[in-house]
């Protein structure tokens, strides 16, 4: 069990969270907590809930029981612009990228920065957008340029590159949808390097993985989900990898 | 290890990036095709470089060209808009009516581009809000308009176009500074469009719409909304072309535009617009048409039997395409 009291407050809290599709329940009492500055690792089957517990996270739908807060508030989210506003991102497995567009376009679609021009018109201000990307790449000890084509990057870049975007929306809780799954092997280094640094900058993470070493390389804590519950919410180092299977199979009951 | 090299290049050798985009560019490799015809040409025949055929040809693709910068915008997003030569044809009869009936050119050319708009949002609702297939909605539009314009004409020829006859006749067949009017206004277009497509916020969207329609939605992009204005504007170069050629030809009939999707889309691909979307330029819409209609006039002048026209004009398509897959190896 987590050590009540030495734990920072919680930024993000899940009480006995539900959701039902018709007779289906892929969710049942979910309570999760994420602190500023910590990494929490969501470890389950495929089928164990972990993809609807990110979109009621990140607003996609209402819980169908149960209630989301920040920082102790009771929220609502309509829809992703309100958890995006309330300091919410997620990024996703397929990584939601442009491939024709440049490092900088991508951090930027949709919030792009403009500049007047001829008095009535307001056109984009590429020189400022690359100016911050290149903020956010040194911030990140990323070595993407902004001016790149995402389509000739690397898997690690173009996690550099999610990730920036988040950077610039202020996030201040990311969830992470298997950032290590499509990439090299010399590139998961670079990605968990990626997430030490969004930790030590005070951002929440939520890592939804199915790779044991990368939940055990950098998550503070690990939680496992099996049928819609959590049978498991333990610090990394309480738990290990052989426990964790055995928990995601069923082997073990619960930790 | 060839990322991390690349990585390492230092920032100042931004020359040779330049240098690299402009040969990853389909529009500079088919402007390079076009200059060594153009030169070809030049020694062949006296009278390729005659101004009288240089008007004329300048001319000549001017109307193709203006309908393929809409008609890229499409593609970029992802689509394609088969309908072009038949709204074409429904405007211009549209148009070409009203001033016969005695309306201003102004009215008649409002009445006329609205018209074609409102084909132009048929599609682009079909395809943006209800997702239907671009291909196939367009292909409906292409039976629909060209039938719509048979009942409106009852199939009659329109030749007297009333009050501002002379105007039109000037906007569509006369010239201004030695260039003929309809290359000036593909200039203006292909300007408007190329700045419109680079330089703000709704041009950045059309390449995300295409690039990646998921990750546009994701980022809360109004995919359906962008979508919908590159059918608005694919459909409104139709129309602007329909007025720019009934004043040139002195005619109209409900013919007007027929088969002419296939010009406009190969002059498009030409130029480098991807059917997969994601990728266009308005100078490609130019050059592209440019090149066509200059390999026409050039086998023409040598004497080719026409009969072989849409055999040269085929392969260029496919050697275009082909360009294009080399390119994409060397930069994947």
């Amino acid at each position: 069990m987590p050590a009540f009291g030495l734990r920072a407050m919680s930024l993000l809290e899940l009480r006995r969270v539900s959701k039902h599709f018709g007779a289906i329940e892929a969710l049942s009492g979910i309570d999760l907590d994420i602190a500023a500055g910590e990494i929490v690792g969501l470890m389950g089957d495929n089928g164990a809930g972990k993809s609807t517990l990110v979109k009621i996270m990140a607003g996609n739908f209402p819980p169908s029981d149960g209630e989301i807060r920040l920082e102790g508030e009771k929220a609502h989210f309509h829809g992703p612009a309100d958890a995006r506003a309330a300091g919410i991102e997620v990024v996703y497995q397929d990584l939601a990228l442009c491939d024709n567009l440049t490092a900088s376009a991508n951090i930027f679609l949709a919030r792009e920065a403009r500049r007047p021009f001829a008095g009535v018109l307001r056109l984009l201000d590429n020189l400022r957008m690359h100016q911050r990307a290149r903020e956010l790449f040194t911030e990140l000890k990323s070595e993407t340029r902004p001016g790149d084509l995402v389509r000739r990057m690397s898997g690690g870049q173009r996690q550099a590159v999610a990730i920036a975007r988040t950077r610039l929306a202020k996030a201040r809780i990311i969830l992470m949808d298997e950032p290590t799954a499509a990439i090299s092997v010399r590139q998961v280094a670079e990605v968990l390097d990626l997430l030490r640094r969004l930790r030590d900058q005070g951002i929440a993470l939520l890592l939804i993985s199915h790779r044991m070493p990368d939940v055990f390389a950098v998550a503070d804590r690990v939680i496992v989900l099996r049928r819609g519950r959590k049978v498991a919410d333990k610090p990394i180092g309480g738990s290990s990898p052989e426990e964790v299977t055995g928990l995601i199979t069923g082997a073990i009951e619960a930790a | 290890m060839a990322e991390r090299a690349l990585a390492a290049l230092p920032e100042e050798r931004r020359g040779s990036r330049l240098v690299a985009r402009l040969l990853a560019s389909q529009a500079f490799w088919v402007t390079l095709a076009t200059l060594i015809i153009v030169v070809v040409m030049m020694a062949i025949s006296d009278a390729f470089a005659s101004y009288k055929n240089v008007f004329n040809t300048t001319r000549n693709f001017a109307f193709i060209g203006i309908m393929a910068l809409g008609q890229v915008v499409v593609i970029i997003t992802g689509g394609i808009d088969l309908a072009v030569g038949s709204v074409m044809g429904l405007s211009g009869i549209v148009f070409g009516m009203l001033m016969a009936a005695g309306h201003s050119l102004w009215l008649s050319a409002a009445l006329g581009l609205l018209v074609a708009l409102a084909a132009g949002a048929a599609n682009g609702y079909l395809i943006a809000y209800l997702g239907l297939s671009p291909f196939v909605v367009t292909l409906g539009m292409l039976s629909v308009a060209r039938s719509l314009a048979l009942v409106v004409s009852n199939n009659q020829m329109v030749y007297q176009f009333g009050p501002d006859e002379t105007l039109l006749f000037a906007l569509g067949g006369g010239e201004t500074f030695g260039i003929s009017n309809p290359v000036w206004i593909l200039v203006v277009l292909t300007l408007l469009f190329g700045f419109l497509l680079n330089f703000t916020v709704w041009g950045r969207h059309i390449y995300a719409v295409g690039g990646n329609p998921q990750a546009a939605r994701l980022t809360g992009l109004a995919v359906e909304r962008i979508k919908l204005s590159a059918y608005l504007l694919s459909a409104l170069t139709a129309g602007i072309a329909a007025i720019l050629t009934i004043g040139w030809l002195g005619s109209v009939t409900n013919a007007l535009g027929l088969t002419y999707e296939l010009r406009v889309i190969a002059a498009s691909v030409i130029g480098g617009a991807n059917l997969l979307g994601g990728e266009g330029t308005a100078y490609g819409a130019l050059i592209g048409s440019a090149l066509l209609e200059i390999i026409r006039n050039s086998l023409l002048l040598a004497g080719v039997d026409p009969y072989w026209q849409g055999t040269f004009i085929g392969l260029f398509i496919v050697l275009a395409v082909l360009l294009e897959r080399i390119r994409g190896r060397r930069s994947a």
